[in-house]
Parts: C-alpha cells; sequence; structure tokens
C-alpha cells in the first residue's frame, strides 16, 4: 500500500469528517428490494436459500448497529468522529430495515438483534478513539467482503443489484475510517 | 478391451490416494482471511461460528451457535481436504448453509488460509 500526498492533516480531516456527515446514502436506492411484492414471493418460492443469505446479512447489519452503539455510548468519540460514527449507524439501521422488510415480502421471518452482551465485543480492548475507529473499519472492510461474496450466490437478480449497492456503502464507510485514521489510500481491488 | 493388470492396479491407486493439497503460507492466509471477518472471528462467535480449533472439529459442534439445519446434518468434519472443498464452494458442497458466500477460487489462496486458521488454532 503506497502513501499519498492526499492524506489529510489532522485538522483538514476533522473538517473533512465533518462533511462526511452530508454524504448521501447510496442505500436509498436499494429501494429496489422492497418493489413487487408479488414478483419478490414469486422469486422467493423458487429461491428459498435468498431468504437464508438474506438474513445472514441482517445479522450482520444488526451487529454493526450495536458496534457503532458501543463506539458512540464510548466517551472515545469526539465531535467529528462521533457525528460520522452515528451517520454511518443511521445508515446501517436504513439497511437493516431495508432487508427486514425484504425478508418479511419473501414470506421468511427476519433474525433479531442479540443483546449487546451476546455480541461479545472486545471492549476492553477500545481504549482511544483510534481503535474505536480501527475496530469500526475492520468490521466495514469484512461487511463490504461478505455482501460481495453474496453477489453471485443470490438467485435473484433484483438482491445481487442490492448486495452491489451495500457493497459500495460499506466500502465508503471503509475507506473514511480509514482515512480518519490517517491511513493511506487502499490499493485497487482492495475488497475481495 | 483389456488392460493389463498392471496398469488397472495403478489406476486404482491414484483413484484412491488423497489428493496432496498445496502447502499454505500462513501470513498470506491472515490476509486471505479479510474476507471471512464480515461474518467471522478467530476468537468470538458472531454471524458465523468463531475459527479458533477449526481444523479437525466436527460441523455445527459449537455449543450454544445456532447452526443451520443443513450445517447440522452434514456430518462434516473440518480436516484440511474437507475445509479446502467448503471453502471452494460453501453452497456446493454444503446447500442450505447460511453461509451465503461465493467461497475462496483460488486454490492457493485456500490453501494459506488454511495453513492460517491451523497457526490459529490454540
Amino acid at each position: 500500500m503506497t502513501q499519498t500526498n492526499l492524506i489529510l492533516p489532522a485538522a483538514d480531516r476533522r473538517r473533512f469528517l465533518t462533511g462526511g456527515t452530508r454524504l448521501a446514502l447510496s442505500g436509498a436506492a436499494i429501494a429496489l428490494l422492497a418493489g413487487n411484492d408479488a414478483l419478490m414471493r414469486q422469486a422467493a418460492a423458487q429461491t428459498p436459500d435468498d431468504v437464508a443469505i438474506l438474513n445472514t446479512a441482517l445479522g450482520l447489519e444488526h451487529e454493526a448497529i450495536a458496534a457503532y452503539e458501543l463506539g458512540a455510548k464510548s466517551g472515545l468519540l469526539k465531535d467529528g468522529t462521533l457525528k460520522v460514527a452515528k451517520t454511518f449507524m443511521d445508515h446501517h439501521k436504513e439497511h437493516r430495515d431495508l432487508l427486514e422488510s425484504t425478508v418479511k415480502k419473501l414470506g421468511g421471518t427476519p433474525v433479531k438483534a442479540k443483546t449487546m452482551a451476546q455480541y461479545n465485543f472486545p471492549a476492553d480492548k477500545l481504549k482511544k478513539a483510534e481503535d474505536v475507529l480501527r475496530f469500526a473499519a475492520k468490521l466495514e472492510k469484512g461487511a463490504a467482503s461478505a455482501y460481495l461474496g453474496a453477489i453471485p450466490v443470490f438467485q435473484a437478480p433484483a438482491l445481487k443489484t442490492a448486495a452491489g449497492r451495500l457493497v459500495a456503502d460499506e466500502s465508503m464507510h471503509w475507506v473514511v475510517l480509514q482515512n480518519a485514521l490517517g491511513e493511506s489510500l487502499p490499493d485497487a481491488l482492495a475488497i475481495s | 478391451m483389456r488392460y493389463p493388470k498392471a496398469a488397472a492396479v495403478a489406476a486404482a491407486t491414484l483413484l484412491l490416494t488423497p489428493v496432496a493439497l498445496a502447502e499454505g503460507d500462513p501470513a498470506r492466509g491472515e490476509k486471505v482471511y479479510e474476507r471471512c471477518e464480515g461474518c467471522h472471528s478467530i476468537e468470538r462467535d458472531r454471524i458465523g461460528p468463531r475459527h479458533q480449533g477449526v481444523v479437525g472439529r466436527k460441523a455445527a459442534s459449537i455449543a450454544g451457535f445456532a447452526y443451520s439445519p443443513a450445517m447440522k446434518a452434514s456430518g462434516l468434519t473440518w480436516d484440511e481436504a474437507t475445509l479446502d472443498r467448503f471453502l471452494e464452494g460453501p453452497t456446493k458442497l454444503v446447500p442450505g448453509t447460511r453461509m451465503g458466500f461465493a467461497g475462496v477460487p483460488e486454490e492457493r489462496d485456500r490453501a494459506d488460509l488454511i495453513a492460517y486458521l491451523k497457526q490459529s488454532g490454540g
């Protein structure tokens, strides 16, 4: 990975992060998940595994929301980084709502969130803001990989497209967090 | 057409000999493992079960983890050869698994990943 001069100094990075809260969520575009109900039910009957995969994705979104809640309540994030964490948590809530409604439309039962204790997050290792950001960045990169890996497995083309849009959101989160940490820009094809 | 006996024995031996898996590089495998970290962790159960000690473990054997009926019924043991097949195409080896992941297509990546999992076995 190469360091570039695009990495912002701390003060500029703070401004960048504040601006980052205005990033538009591409998740709005995944409203196609909630499209034609009859078509969705028909698709579900033909592809029962899609519901199981959607529920796995929903579990991932529940976990992300809990992780950001932990970070936001830790008292370690301030100003710009706290704002960004809350914004990204809202994005994940939007993903969760769309996935829940889609699972229901397909005749499935949406998986429920666990309690904070059940997630067993490594809270004892989060001692400073940087730890929280690294923890979140790792989850976001993992989520991008998970959605990327789900694309070929989904049977319904609309779900493949939706998963691609979720890859975009999670990748955007990861890169913003990397930038907040002062890390170099990712290489090409960094998500695999 | 009749084959000589020696050729038949050689063919049978080839068929019965397990395919040797490539020796993996655990350091490279740690990078490949980033693909798994959306749902898995070495130390703790997440969306997927923890991977500590996975090599040699029976499938669906972590107490309290909510495995899919398909995984419970698989009867698999995660030896290196089985892990390799599963990682190549999870839903092909275990149809109905909740692991909605296309798999790791490159043989070398799988070997490195398995080497990393072995090293992280605890």
